[in-house]
């Protein structure tokens, strides 16, 4: 789906540990680590379980569905990235992923005065143009 | 043990200036170190502990050359963000407390006015889940602020109140970068930033500084100036805690317990508090951790004057706060500095709260929609 205003897609820094991740989003996948030991979902990702320490993580699919925790429609603020002085109006979100975790994204392909939390989404995937893609959310039918 | 009547704050000084284009941060913590020293009345050689935020090179050890600090038995250099300064009161209290050191110097400096902060890539394990949406500081304590109107009911008017306050103080301060009072109706009508945060819900960028120094009570017994006993001191971190962060509270639900159990007071004792106020949620939300009122009830708390020096519920930022006053990139030392002001009876007269024995400053550094270093500080005169 093309939405009519493209935000930015800056690259992310990609920390080897995680490169799992990041080659997966550009093959449209949202991969999430588990621990092996206590099964507990990670997240932000990274091979370590902050529950129990454990150093034994696999990585599985996400549903990519998730509803919307808190989001700001970013008027005038300045974002840390320069990749975002010139975006204009844009939805930065907390998604609450069907399996647990709260990650922080944006909002797309809807008029951000339509967002409100509790809102259904579900993942796209934006091409940073390095190997890399950015798993952002869009409204539900 | 605790750190109860061990220390005493026996010097503060605040640079005067919000502006600083001409000097570099290292001279602005030597201007601060003199005035601290002048007011308490010290030597740099009586200075043997140092604890420092802010400034390039190997702080706090360049610091501690570029000032001529020669006596040093002690080194802290904490940095949390806005909050190091609070949270480095209690270290030195505690190394104090400990026969570490005697007199401690405490020193903030920052020019994020002026001075173009070095940007590198940043390879922190988070920021590659974050950077890259587009966050910000003030995006991020938008969404702890909306979410918070979600659950409690909070709205943009109970917000623009703590601004209205704090502005009817900063016109009573001769240095206060924002020195004009403000109506409810002036903070909706700014421009909206980041939902629902508006421009005057944002704290002022400013060059500054500040300094205080931290003594033992045999060295606080010949002092000139006002004793001003540290009663005690709790911290906490808050972080997104595996993806499952909450954003409606704040570090100060853990650092206050901490910090009150220590000086063995209530909410209700407290006659002033010093609120971080890098904007108007950070005061609501941590009015409610603290305890000053039930959580959700912020909002309620805050509007109408809540927090006047003159008929409000509780005394807060009575120098202005962050908000208008004075806000280097980190504010903490200035929670500190009206603080001791008011202990000592030497706010401005307009906001001078009366008998004021106890105080409470609060200090959060980092973001209240991510990650955020909390700390409590309580401060009493010499009886308290």
């Amino acid at each position: 789906m093309i939405s009519e205003r493209v935000l930015p897609a800056p690259a992310p820094v990609v920390l080897p540990e995680v490169k799992n991740f990041w080659d997966a989003t550009a093959e449209g996948r949202l991969l999430l680590p588990r621990c092996e030991d206590c099964q507990t979902v990670i997240w932000y990702p990274r091979p370590y379980c902050p529950t129990c320490a454990s150093l034994k993580v696999s990585w599985f699919a996400a549903s990519g569905r998730g509803t919307i925790y808190s989001f700001t429609v970013n008027r005038r603020g300045q974002a840390d990235l320069s990749a975002y002085r010139e975006a204009g109006t844009y939805v930065l979100a907390y998604v609450e992923l069907e399996e647990g975790p709260r990650m922080m994204t944006n909002i797309v392909d809807c008029d951000p005065e339509s967002v409100k939390i509790g809102q259904r989404v579900e993942v796209v995937f934006h091409d940073t143009g390095q190997g890399t893609a950015l798993p952002r959310f869009r409204p539900t039918a | 043990m605790s750190i109860k009547g061990k220390a005493f704050i026996v010097g503060a000084y605040e640079h005067p200036d919000r502006v600083i284009p001409d000097r570099s941060t290292a001279q602005v913590h030597a201007e601060i170190t003199s005035g601290a020293l002048a007011d308490a009345g010290l030597k740099l050689d009586d200075i043997d502990g140092f604890f420092c935020t802010g400034g390039v090179g190997m702080v706090p050890v360049a610091m501690a050359e570029y000032l001529g600090l020669n006596k040093l038995a002690y080194l802290d250099g904490t940095m949390v963000g806005g909050s190091s300064p609070v949270y480095q009161i209690g270290h030195a209290a505690a190394a104090i407390a400990t026969g570490k050191c005697t007199v401690a110097l405490v020193t903030l400096a920052n020019r994020p006015r002026s001075e173009q902060q070095a940007r590198s890539v940043n390879t922190s394990p988070e920021s590659s889940f974050e950077l890259v949406y587009g966050s910000s500081t003030l995006g991020m304590y938008a969404l702890a602020a909306q979410r918070h109107m979600y659950e409690y009911g909070t709205t943009s008017e109970q917000l623009a109140w703590v601004k209205v306050a704090f502005s009817e103080h900063a016109q009573y301060n001769p240095h206060a970068l924002l020195r004009k009072p403000v109506t409810v109706e002036d903070v909706l009508n700014s421009p909206m930033l980041s939902d629902p945060l508006h421009r005057l819900d944002s704290c002022v960028v400013t060059d500054g500084g500040g300094a205080v120094i931290v003594a033992s009570p045999e060295v606080a017994r010949q002092s000139p100036r006002p004793r001003v006993k540290i009663m005690g001191q709790g911290e906490a971190p808050k972080h997104t805690n595996n993806g499952h962060i909450d954003l409606t509270y704040t570090g100060a639900r853990w650092s206050g317990p901490r910090a009150f159990a220590e000086a063995g007071v209530t909410p209700g004792d407290i006659d002033y508090a010093s609120i971080y106020d890098s904007f108007t949620i950070t005061v609501v939300e941590t009015l409610e951790d603290l305890g000053f009122c039930e959580k959700g009830k912020g909002g309620q708390f805050v509007q109408d004057g809540g927090l006047r020096a003159r008929g409000g519920k509780l005394p807060v930022n009575t120098d202005g706060g962050g908000l208008c006053n004075n806000h280097p990139g980190m504010g903490g030392m200035m929670k500190i500095l009206e603080g001791v002001r008011q202990v000592r009876g030497e706010a401005q007269p307009e906001v001078q709260v009366p008998d004021c024995n106890l105080v409470l400053v609060h200090g959060t550094g980092g973001s209240l929609g991510t990650r955020m270093a909390s700390a409590t500080l309580i401060l009493g005169t010499e009886d308290a």
